[in-house]
């Protein structure tokens, strides 16, 4: 299988697809409402940050897209840490929920929803970690 | 990077007597109505007041602490004005003031909100201390808060790394005359901390310590505890087993009996030590399905033989089983009379529930939906997981 690279176009066109075939994932977030910011700040070589927005909704991707202006969209929760972090949960080095709770990636947005939908987020990973990745060195 | 957070532990006989030596002016107790029956809120009153310490007291914390109470324990606390703010009880009352603490300091925040992954900013207005009078959920020196949302029937896995407790009082004199059963509900919660916090995907050489030790005081005291409840060393052991076990978890995270048991729970309102300690065979099993064997070092720590780690393993879960049926506790769900119909109506809330609680995370093996199907049936008629 050809590797896409990290954050573009066609990876994060792959992992709205793996959103969508998936059906763990359909059912850990049927009752998720809130689109998403993943914020990949500048590290290494990545010298610009990069936005993917996702409309997460009951259980489905309804959109997925490469955003050049944060400022044309408000999602209602943003995910954001620096590339190398973002390389080492989407291997599944690092443990995404541990990641964000010792600040190595962030979130802000309803926390309410988030605490009753934890496994939603660790679907989104496992999602992550099945599409084969290419990062920068 | 990770983190191993522990509140000042005073620990042994005396140890309420420390409060009176700390500084602050205006102590508010949050507690039950059992614990003033029982005079414990007078003793801690006693205390405070050496120290010149006013106090309030808040005793209306029912078993299962729901978000309600919290709300209105909040707005009492910003009445009074605390600078410390004393859980005293089992877990619940403890849960109950991390709870109000951090909207006391934080209003804005709404009690099921309460998060480890954003900064709250507690301890500005007040600090905590936690008096454990049940050798049970840890809760004394954990930064959890478990709490009921009556209207989705669920108990939320909540907290903050913030709502830990500044001092935790673990005094033997509180549990010398707990009744058996509470004895073998709350032991059996701290047993299920200390093994699944040893299982847990983010256990640390840290919280390994804590849970093989808590493991071994266990499995040795707790039915001497039990049948005897005169026996003060093993009533002290206990007391220090479930502070070590509630260390050892929070340290690492809990795993499928805990998701499991509080979706039960917040379905039947079984004492929650009965919850998670029912699931944990099966989930046990569960986890040595697919490979799990690290129950085999808790094996050989509590002093058993075994040829291999398969060997260890599975006769460490015969042992927790045994241990279950010596403290006349109930190993399925079955027998604790709940009707066939009623938990079959109740299945699929029960495994939404479960598949979202946070203590799920960190389990060793992940349950797809039908194998979490299947392991509620499995749990009902008792019988051994095989998938």
């Amino acid at each position: 299988m050809e590797k896409l690279k990290f954050g573009s176009a066609e990876w994060l066109q792959a992992l709205h697809d793996q959103l969508n075939a998936s059906e763990a994932y359909a059912d850990a977030a049927k009752s998720w409402e809130g689109d998403f910011y993943f914020v990949v700040e500048p590290d290494g070589a990545l010298t610009q940050p990069l936005y993917l927005y996702m409309d997460l909704w009951h259980g489905k991707s309804r959109a997925a897209s490469i955003v050049a202006d944060p400022n044309s969209m408000t999602p209602a929760f943003v995910m954001s840490g620096k590339y190398a972090k973002w390389k080492q949960v989407v291997t599944a080095k690092l443990d995404p929920i541990q990641a964000l709770m010792t600040g190595q990636l962030k979130l802000k947005g309803n926390m309410v929803m988030i605490m009753k939908n934890v496994k939603a987020a660790q679907e989104i990973i496992k999602a992550c970690t099945r599409i084969e990745t290419e990062f920068e060195l | 990077m990770w983190f191993f957070n522990s509140p000042q532990i005073v620990f042994g006989e005396g140890a309420l007597s420390y409060l009176a030596q700390i500084h602050g002016t205006r102590a508010y107790i949050i507690t039950d109505a059992q614990m003033v029956a029982f005079g414990f809120v007078e003793l801690v009153q006693q205390q405070l007041a050496e120290a010149n310490i006013a106090t309030r007291v808040f005793a209306a914390v029912e078993p299962e602490p729901c978000l309600e109470t919290v709300q209105r324990g909040a707005q009492l606390l910003r009445e009074f004005a605390p600078d410390w703010i004393v859980g005293l009880g089992g877990g619940s009352a403890m849960d109950a003031a991390k709870a109000m603490w951090a909207l006391y300091e934080r209003p804005d925040l709404p009690p099921d909100g309460i998060s480890p992954l954003e900064y709250l900013g507690l301890g500005s207005k007040a600090r905590l201390i936690t008096i454990a009078t049940t050798s049970g959920t840890g809760a004394e020196v954990t930064w959890g808060i478990v709490l009921s949302d009556t209207h989705e029937k669920r108990k939320l896995g909540l907290g903050s790394r913030e709502s830990l407790a500044t001092i935790a009082i673990v005094d033997p004199q509180f549990v010398m005359k707990m009744p058996p059963r509470l004895t073998a509900d709350t032991g059996l919660d701290a047993l299920t901390h200390a093994i699944e916090g040893y299982s847990a995907t983010w256990h640390s050489d840290f919280s390994d310590a804590m849970c093989l030790q808590a493991t071994r005081l266990i499995f040795e005291y707790l039915p001497q505890a039990y049948y005897d409840g005169n026996a003060a060393a093993a009533r002290e052991k206990m007391h220090n087993a479930a502070a070590m076990a509630g260390l050892g978890f929070i340290n690492s995270m809990c795993a499928l009996a805990h998701a499991l048991g509080h979706a039960f729970g917040g379905a039947f309102h079984v004492p929650h030590g009965r919850c998670v300690s029912l699931f944990l065979p099966y989930t046990m099993e569960f986890a040595a399905n697919a490979g799990h064997y690290r129950y085999a070092d808790l094996a050989r720590f509590i002093g058993m033989d075994a040829c291999d780690v398969e060997d260890a393993t599975h006769k460490f879960i015969a042992a927790v089983r045994a241990l279950e049926t010596q403290l006349d506790s109930n190993t399925n769900a079955a027998s604790l009379g709940i009707a066939r119909a009623d938990y079959d109506a109740a299945l699929e809330l029960m495994m939404d529930h479960a598949e979202n609680d946070t203590q799920i995370v960190a389990s060793p093996r992940q349950p797809e939906r039908a194998e979490l199907r299947k392991l509620f049936e499995y749990a009902y008629v008792g019988k051994p997981v095989d998938f």
